[in-house]
């Protein structure tokens, strides 16, 4: 069973969240254990309940998402973004923050219960949005040979990987469509995920920074 | 006690906006005015009767005159409660762009002003009867009737500045407000009558010739006097310049946020009206999210003529038009030009028909722009077709989406599968600028 955790400011989401989890999963496989509403009782109900999985608000009272992986510091529990914003500085912040994707709130219940069975078994969960905003920020190449360069560019198969996905091709038409394995698309999503949360890369930053002044 | 329901009103906003308690200061009312609106502020600080505190202004000032120095001395040091509205935004843009009843000029009670009026006068005369002509007394009343008609001029463009933030703070309008007759006449009639004044008292005081030389030494005083105030006076001035600015720019914000709430509310009325079509629901809640999603991240700003701006509006377009909803990526970005727009063409045929074949209502949108290419994808789950059976006469995709394509030299590829979806596959080679 998955343990959750919705962190999110406007109670009334909370309760919708739960309504329509509690109604698109299976029975027994999913159980909500906690909510909270800002930094401070996100943060103590984490620590209290250990759960496997916290959907979390990346605009929160108290300093936001990113400010609760902070202070959990490394913890067992994995973190799905939720986030009405679509903006690329959230989105790239959270999950260089740390957590493992990044959905929209208009996401149906049956896939936020699919991207929180992904989460919790240690995948990626990339939505069309997320991938555009990754390749967009690994584009071009960078001429000179950076330190970490393994880090620093996505291989040709990360890179069809992503595209399929922002074209919104679900996990097993991206496999059928390359002809590799659902596991093999996986792992090059986590991949690209190490890659997103551990690169030094200046463009990186600089590509945010652009973004805002846009 | 008598309590103005003002003042109380004034607590309980104070109280609900400030956690620590305010020190409450007088202010001048701007509403209840006759003159300068100091006896109807002072009451309403005090909590007495309005008409108490104007008969005991007037008796004073009757009685040695003490009532008129403190009037003019707490006109001076009283600020008008003439302050930047403080309203909700939605009341205050309303306000401002002219959709709310405005402040009513009180003419129509003229009654009491000539009422009071011909009360001071009949004091003064009985004054006059009493202690005798002065030698002083008409300079003095003269004098005085002039500073208090430049003053209210004064709190008239005051008020002026106050309302009007759109413009810049020029010194004609800083001095006569609003520009009417009115507000000409005032300064005229006060400096003449102060003039007249100091002639009066000249006059009666002996010869000609010094009465020209008191009204040239007060001139020079006045000169001396801007001299030294003239700095300060233009400092402040270009402070309020700033004030303003500030100002303006909080306005524009206020209203901005207006016109959003304003438009959700709309839309949870007509959301409240279409409850029984859910489509319908879904369409009016996925516009104003959109519309919402645009304003608040800032990120989908509109610059130009891009094609991420233009698969933007079409994205809106579609979704509008066919309750569908369409998730559009943008990776890069380009003018768009005369080879960009075949294929944003192209593309909004693919999406149309997405919207309304497919079935599903839900449309994959993705582009893809280097500076060589631009590729875009138009992706559905929907029931699908089998490309190779559409009868030649169907103008939709040859027409519009493949031999556009081919005409304008980039690619089109239909990808059909019945019961899986269909991809619509486009690519446009852009022109390499190289010069």
């Amino acid at each position: 069973m998955t343990r959750v955790v919705i962190v999110d400011d406007h109670a009334m989401f909370r309760a919708g969240v739960r309504a329509e989890l509690t109604g698109a999963a299976a029975p027994g496989a999913l159980e909500i254990v906690a909510d909270a509403e800002d930094v401070p009782t996100a943060v103590a109900a984490i620590r209290e309940h250990r759960p496997d999985v916290v959907l979390l608000d990346v605009h929160l009272p108290g300093g936001g998402g990113v400010e609760v992986m902070r202070q959990l510091g490394t913890t067992e529990t994995r973190f799905l973004a939720l986030s009405v914003s679509d903006a690329a500085e959230d989105v790239i912040g959270t999950i260089r923050g740390g957590a493992r994707g990044y959905v929209t709130k208009t996401i149906t219940g049956p896939e936020l219960v699919a991207a929180i069975k992904r989460v919790a078994e240690g995948d990626a969960v990339f939505s069309p949005r997320l991938a555009g905003f990754v390749l967009d920020a690994f584009a071009g190449s960078i001429e000179v040979a950076a330190v970490d360069e393994d880090l620093d560019r996505l291989t040709e198969r990360e890179r069809e990987v992503m595209r399929l996905i922002a074209r919104g091709y679900a996990y097993k038409e991206v496999a059928k469509e390359l002809f590799i394995s659902v596991k093999t698309v996986e792992t090059h999503m986590s991949s690209v995920l190490r890659k997103l949360q551990l690169s030094s890369r200046h463009e990186l930053t600089r590509w945010a920074n652009d973004r805002r002044l846009l | 006690m008598v309590r103005a329901p003002a003042l109380c009103d004034d607590c309980c906003t104070m109280t609900s906006t400030a956690p620590h308690h305010e020190v409450r200061r007088a202010t001048r009312d701007s509403t209840d005015n006759y003159l300068g609106g100091v006896a109807a502020g002072l009451a309403r600080h005090l909590g007495l009767p309005v008409v108490w505190v104007r008969v005991a202004f007037i008796l004073t000032a009757a009685l040695g005159g003490m009532g008129i120095a403190m009037y003019a001395g707490l006109w001076m040091v009283l600020p008008t409660d003439e302050r930047f509205s403080d309203e909700a935004p939605g009341l205050a843009s309303a306000s401002r762009s002219g959709k709310r009843p405005g402040r009513v000029r009180r003419m129509a009670d003229m009654g009491p002003t000539i009422a009071l009026g011909a009360l001071a006068f009949g004091i003064v005369i009985m004054v006059e009867s009493v202690f005798g002509r002065g030698a002083l007394f008409w300079p003095v009343v003269l004098g005085i009737v002039g500073v208090a008609l430049i003053w209210r001029q004064a709190d008239e463009a005051q008020r002026e500045r106050w309302l009007d933030s759109s413009e810049r703070l020029d010194p004609v309008k800083a001095m006569f407000g609003s520009r009417t007759w009115a507000s000409y006449a005032r300064i005229f009639a006060g400096g003449a009558l102060i003039l007249s004044g100091l002639g009066v008292f000249a006059l009666t005081g002996g010869r000609l010739d010094v009465a020209r030389e008191i009204v040239v030494a007060g001139f020079l005083g006045v000169v001396g006097l801007a001299l030294v105030v003239g700095p300060w006076v233009f400092r402040l001035s270009s402070d309020l310049g700033q004030e303003r600015a500030e100002r303006v720019r909080s306005q524009e914000r206020a209203d901005v946020a207006a016109h959003l709430h304003d438009s959700v509310l709309q839309t949870l009325a007509l959301i409240q009206n279409n409850a029984h079509d859910p489509a319908t629901v879904a369409r009016l809640a996925r516009a104003q999210e959109r519309d919402l999603r645009t304003w608040l991240f800032a990120e989908q700003k509109d610059e130009g003529a891009s094609i991420a701006a233009a698969l933007r509006a079409l994205t809106a377009e579609v979704e509008d038009t066919y309750g569908a909803t369409v998730e559009t990526v943008v990776v890069g970005d380009v003018p768009v030009n005369e080879h960009v727009a075949p294929i944003v063409h192209a593309t909004r045929e693919a999406m149309t028909n997405a919207a309304k074949h497919a079935g599903t209502g839900k449309i994959d949108v993705y582009a893809e722009v280097s500076p060589s290419r631009v590729e875009i994808y138009v992706k559905d789950r929907g029931v699908g077709f089998d490309p190779s059976s559409v009868a030649e006469d169907r103008q939709g995709v040859r027409g519009s989406i493949v031999a556009r394509m081919e005409r304008h030299g980039g690619s089109a590829e239909i990808r059909s599968t019945p019961g899986a979806g269909t991809e619509v596959v486009l690519g446009m080679p852009l022109q390499e600028e190289k010069s």
